[in-house]
């Protein structure tokens, strides 16, 4: 198919390198410096998608990333992505793309019938219409609405592409290439400069590439290249095209996007989709440009209709006139530079329209006094109407009609830290306010500067500014310094299905219905209605709301002021922001030393906090999990086990004060255990309820070695260090985690002394290393390690611990040395059976509600010593005799189970919240008891033992009788600990 | 945003962990008359303002010093940071 609307000459495309691509499955060819947009207009297709709600045929509006219309599903498969611009989409061999948000064909759209319906469809109508009856909410609207609207549609399958996130520094960071972005960037940059400028354009430059406009001898566009070029070989300043600055954040810290790959078919090898940069800069020029508005009148949004810049745009850098015959409807004097551009061009000008009685006349073509106030074609543009100041009204043949209602300063990012925009009256537009972001600087037309000579000079003299240079190296080349001559118009008198935001299809109606029902504010009338909510954000639509919204309220612009601008700048993909934490690489994976070991042995993994630990270790033949578990716990209680206990957090406390400091972080007294002795520790938040527990051993008068749980590593660790700095700050003591300096493994079982004995080079007989007993000691002839005799399992046990290079060896040494006694190695699982077993507290149990009362050790909160949370501990109402208690459960029935999460009902009471008697919070299968046990919180459940109560959960259809017993179901006089 | 830290110069607040107002310095006297309620005064009642205030962080993924932030909740913006060692010692506080 030839490329009917492309001009024979011009443009900053290479011709000679032709791009064949699909939409909507028919080919097209264009040229490689197209846009997809562009190289559609170039072939002829003005139709590219359906609006959002009305399904209403819809082509470009713009030439840059504020487009609302044409959005499309781009690529195919897993790498399909909706709602991309086909404006900024970069045209490549072989793209494909998809027109969205339609049922059936793009021409015969079968929801279309939304738009005939339009009455109904109004602001709010999800609100009014969808109220009665409540049951078909569920059933029947939100999935009929749910299926019609939405933009494009997600592939589902994972994205194969790769994001990366960076870091970058600079002096300064200049957002924007055009001449004022390309001014500062070479008076910062011939000065010495560290210089970032970025441009979210793949082609630099700005509105030079869209213009007609000289620099000196050359074209804008030449003088933009040969500019860029310079500042490229500069190596103080770094060139980044294709970024776009998404937000302006806390001290000098910007969001960059870099489209790396977005321009070919796939990545090339090993280069990522995209990076998001986080840019750090001392002082930043916003140098982004200004965006056109159109005005509104009846059907504005057929497919032709668009901005006169876009227009420019596609006829000056694209080569493409949108149609041969175009109309232009304005309001300034800026419209009039299409008409004469296109002209030149060749294009036919039907007329310019404007509303302005004394608006600049021309030889080449019509200029009518007068409004635009419908449009005909119901594909696409066929028929201007136009009502002339004397009243009378004329039909005007075009295929493309452009708008120009003035041009707004991209003011977006001065207001991302709530800085809020001022009016200016002279450009009708809203320019930066005072309450910059520090350090940023505006420049050029996003600061209101809009011819291209107040553009270069804005840029360069921010740049001398901002660096504190006296004067300038750069001579800025001669360019035109035409003033703005604008009068402000928003809308043509008595239309209402005019359409402001052609993304969500608001208009001219809807604001006017919001304002009769009493929306007031702007961020009413922006929810009410859903102006500016879409993708685009409104940089085409809001002005025109508001300007209507003030009028209606009789108040003016400012007064009415605008919503916030927030970050993202456009459209920003999640998988940007991911960057490479997905998957297994969500987060980082921490693995034991022994885990090759426990991988040898066949282990099953289980996720704890970042850690894997080995869960259990199946062997030949075990069909389930739960017989490798009750296998694993019969023989560590029959002979000896050992398990990894390398993740349980590590702190060493060292000083003269370490024992005062002890005192001060455990409830319970530390002060007088003796050196080479152990003690358990309960650890209390400043309000009383329990935060951790663990041990702590006395290696040395100033020595002790604390350990925490696994997944509270580091709050412990952190809240210690605040206890020291803040508030003890003269204690003599220093911490320091050792979690990751030492293996460490639990070796249990009434035949774990004498694996032991064989490794450890020391005496560890029953008297010279008693329960509770640590020492410094070697093994394997010499090597450093720590040993302490303490139990989570309830039977004789030691942990034993070496530097971590030694963790893999020591554990396929402690393996070999109790063969003999067939030590079997066990996991997480077997763990946590034989801790509910011995009614050892833990996670479940420490659930950040319970108390050292609740657990049963309320009478270890000294009152005798000041320690953290024990003064809250006191308070009545956490000290009451009918409080939770830690118990013991069992189901009086041996087969049945007795799940964690159910709670505890009086035997044939009512089963509701009111009548709760506790709940259970671990459970487990015992096999040396034969029957399912769990522990749990019963009101005054000290006092209960041997009651029978209802266990019930509603929910998973529970309903069993249990027995309250003891919490300690395995050696209640704990004989084994001290064998 | 970028904190200052007074040993180790501008680092990025994604190395440290916030925790609140720096008032938790002040910890009460537990042998104190008033001590039940000096201590729930202590623990929940705290100003929030929309505004100055001095704040508790911590460098985790740093040098782990406690800081003491002057930042304004409104604006971002940090007046002064100090080691929370020296702001204590300074309140009174020892062992």
């Amino acid at each position: 198919m030839t490329q009917r609307n492309r001009l024979a000459s011009g443009g900053q495309i290479n011709r000679d390198e032709t791009l064949k691509f699909m939409f909507d499955g028919k080919s097209y060819q264009g040229h490689a410096g197209d846009t997809l947009a562009s190289a559609l207009l170039a072939n002829g297709v003005r139709l590219m998608g359906r609006s959002f709600k009305y399904h209403r045929p819809r082509g470009v509006l713009t030439a840059g990333s504020e487009e609302p219309n044409a959005l499309v599903e781009l690529r195919g498969g897993s790498r399909q992505e909706p709602n991309t611009r086909a404006t900024t989409a970069e045209l490549y061999h072989g793209l494909l793309a998809k027109s969205q948000n339609r049922l059936g064909s793009l021409r015969f759209d079968l929801l279309s019938i939304n738009d005939r319906l339009s009455n109904f469809l109004t602001a709010g109508f999800y609100y009014k219409t969808f109220m009665w009856p409540a049951a078909f909410w569920e059933k029947l609207y939100e999935p009929v609405i749910r299926h019609a609207a939405g933009l494009g549609s997600l592939s589902l399958k994972d994205d194969p592409d790769v994001y990366d996130k960076g870091f970058l520094h600079c002096d300064l960071l200049i957002i924007g290439a055009g001449p004022a972005g390309l001014a500062a960037a070479l008076t910062a940059g011939r000065a010495g400069a560290d210089v970032i400028i970025a441009d979210e354009d793949f082609r630099m430059g700005g509105r030079l590439n869209s213009e007609t406009f000289a620099l000196g001898d050359n074209s804008g566009a030449d003088w933009a290249a040969a500019t860029v070029a310079e500042l490229q070989s500069l190596s103080n300043v770094r060139v980044m095209p294709r970024t776009t600055i998404i937000g302006a954040f806390d001290h000098g810290i910007y969001g960059a996007v870099e489209r790396i790959s977005d321009h070919l078919k796939t990545p090339q090898e090993g280069k990522p989709r995209q990076i998001l940069w986080r840019i750090y800069t001392r002082q930043t020029i916003l140098a982004g440009g200004a965006t056109e508005r159109p005005i509104a009148f009846e059907n504005n949004d057929r497919p032709g209709i668009m901005l006169a810049s876009a227009l420019r745009t596609y006829a000056n850098r694209f080569a493409v006139a949108a149609d041969r015959r175009v109309a232009i409807f304005t309001n300034n004097d800026d419209g009039h530079r299409t008409a004469s551009d296109l002209h030149a061009k060749g294009v036919k000008i039907s007329a310019v329209v404007d509303v302005r009685a004394d608006a600049p006349r021309s030889l080449d073509y019509e200029v009518l006094h007068g409004e635009v106030i419908d449009t005909k074609g119901r594909l696409g543009l066929t028929f201007a109407e136009v009502r002339l100041a004397d009243g009378s009204t004329r039909t005007l043949e075009c295929g493309a009609l452009g708008l120009s209602g003035g041009w707004n300063p991209n003011v977006h990012l001065t207001c991302h830290q709530r800085g809020r925009p001022t009016w200016n009256d002279d450009l009708a537009a809203f320019v930066p306010g005072s309450d910059l972001p520090a350090g940023m600087t505006v420049a050029g037309a996003a600061n209101g500067d809009m011819s291209t000579t107040g553009a270069l000079q804005g840029g360069r003299n921010a740049a001398l500014s901002v660096l504190d240079l006296d004067n300038a190296p750069l001579d800025l080349p001669a360019a035109e310094d035409a003033p703005v001559v604008i009068k402000p118009f928003w809308y043509v008198e008595g239309c209402s299905r005019a359409w402001l935001d052609q993304q969500n299809d608001v208009t001219v109606k809807d604001v006017k219905l919001s304002h009769q029902e009493g929306f007031r504010s702007v961020e009413h009338l922006k929810r009410y209605t859903t102006l500016g909510m879409a993708t685009d954000q409104g940089k085409t639509s809001n002005m025109g709301g508001l300007a209507i919204m003030a009028e209606l309220a009789g108040k003016s612009i400012p007064e009415v002021g605008t919503t916030i601008f927030r970050p993202p700048y456009t459209p920003t993909a999640i998988g940007a922001f991911g960057g490479r934490h997905r998957g297994q690489e969500f987060h980082p994976t921490r693995l034991t030393p022994s885990h090759k070991w426990a991988t040898e042995q066949g282990a099953e993994f289980v996720e704890v906090g970042n850690w894997l630990r080995a869960q259990w270790f199946p062997r030949a033949g075990e069909k389930t999990w739960r017989e490798s578990v009750d296998r694993e716990v019969l023989a560590t209680r029959a002979s000896v086990g050992v398990c990894d206990v390398t993740t349980l957090g590590k702190v060493d406390v060292q000083g003269t004060d370490a024992a005062d400091f002890l005192n001060k972080i455990y409830c319970n007294g530390f002060a007088k255990l003796a050196v080479g002795k152990t003690r358990y520790g309960l650890m209390l938040r400043e309000d009383g309820i329990a935060m951790d527990d663990g041990t702590a051993a006395r290696l040395a008068e100033d020595h002790f070695v604390v350990t925490t749980t696994t997944a509270n590593a580091l709050p412990v660790y952190r809240h210690m260090e605040f206890v020291r700095q803040c508030l003890f700050p003269d204690m003599d003591v220093q911490l320091i985690s050792t979690t990751e300096a030492w293996a460490q493994y639990a070796v249990a079982g009434p035949n774990s002394r004498r694996v032991l004995e064989k490794i450890v080079d020391q005496d560890i007989s029953n008297d010279a290393f008693p329960f509770m007993a640590c020492a410094n000691i070697t093994v394997c002839g010499g090597l450093r390690a720590r040993l302490f005799r303490i139990s989570f399992s309830g039977e004789l046990a030691y942990e034993i611990a070496v530097p971590t290079e030694y963790g893999d060896a020591l554990m396929r040494r402690i393996m070999q040395a109790g063969a003999e006694f067939d030590i079997t190695p066990y996991g997480t699982e077997a763990l946590g059976v034989m801790r509910i077993e011995k009614g050892h507290a833990a996670g479940n149990e420490l659930n950040g509600t319970t108390t050292a009362q609740n657990l049963g050790m309320g009478r270890m909160v000294s009152k005798k010593k000041d320690s953290i949370g024990s003064t809250l501990s006191e308070r009545e109402g956490l000290n009451r005799d009918d409080d939770l208690r830690q118990v013991g459960i069992k189901p009086v029935n041996p087969e049945k189970a007795v799940p964690a999460g159910a709670h505890l009902m009086a035997m044939g009471g009512p089963v509701d919240a009111a009548h709760d008697q506790g709940y259970v919070t671990s459970a487990c299968y015992s096999p040396n008891l034969g029957h399912a046990i769990a522990l749990g919180f019963l009101k005054n459940g000290s006092e209960r033992m041997g009651e029978r109560m209802r266990l019930v959960s509603p929910l998973t259809n529970v309903e069993t009788e249990v027995e309250i017993v003891s919490a300690h179901f395995i050696d209640p006089e704990g004989e084994r600990l001290r064998a | 945003m970028i904190i200052q830290h007074p040993l180790l110069g501008p680092r990025d607040a994604a190395e440290f962990t916030y925790m609140g107002d720096a008032k938790l310095i002040d910890r009460p006297d537990w042998q104190s008359e008033t001590a039940a309620q000096d201590f729930y005064a202590y623990g929940y009642l705290r100003d929030n303002p929309a505004g100055w205030h001095k704040e508790l962080w911590f460098h985790e993924a740093g040098d782990r010093s406690w800081l003491v932030v002057t930042r304004n909740t409104v604006t971002h913006e940090i007046s002064e940071v100090a080691l929370a060692r020296d702001v204590a010692r300074a309140r009174g506080r020892s062992k």
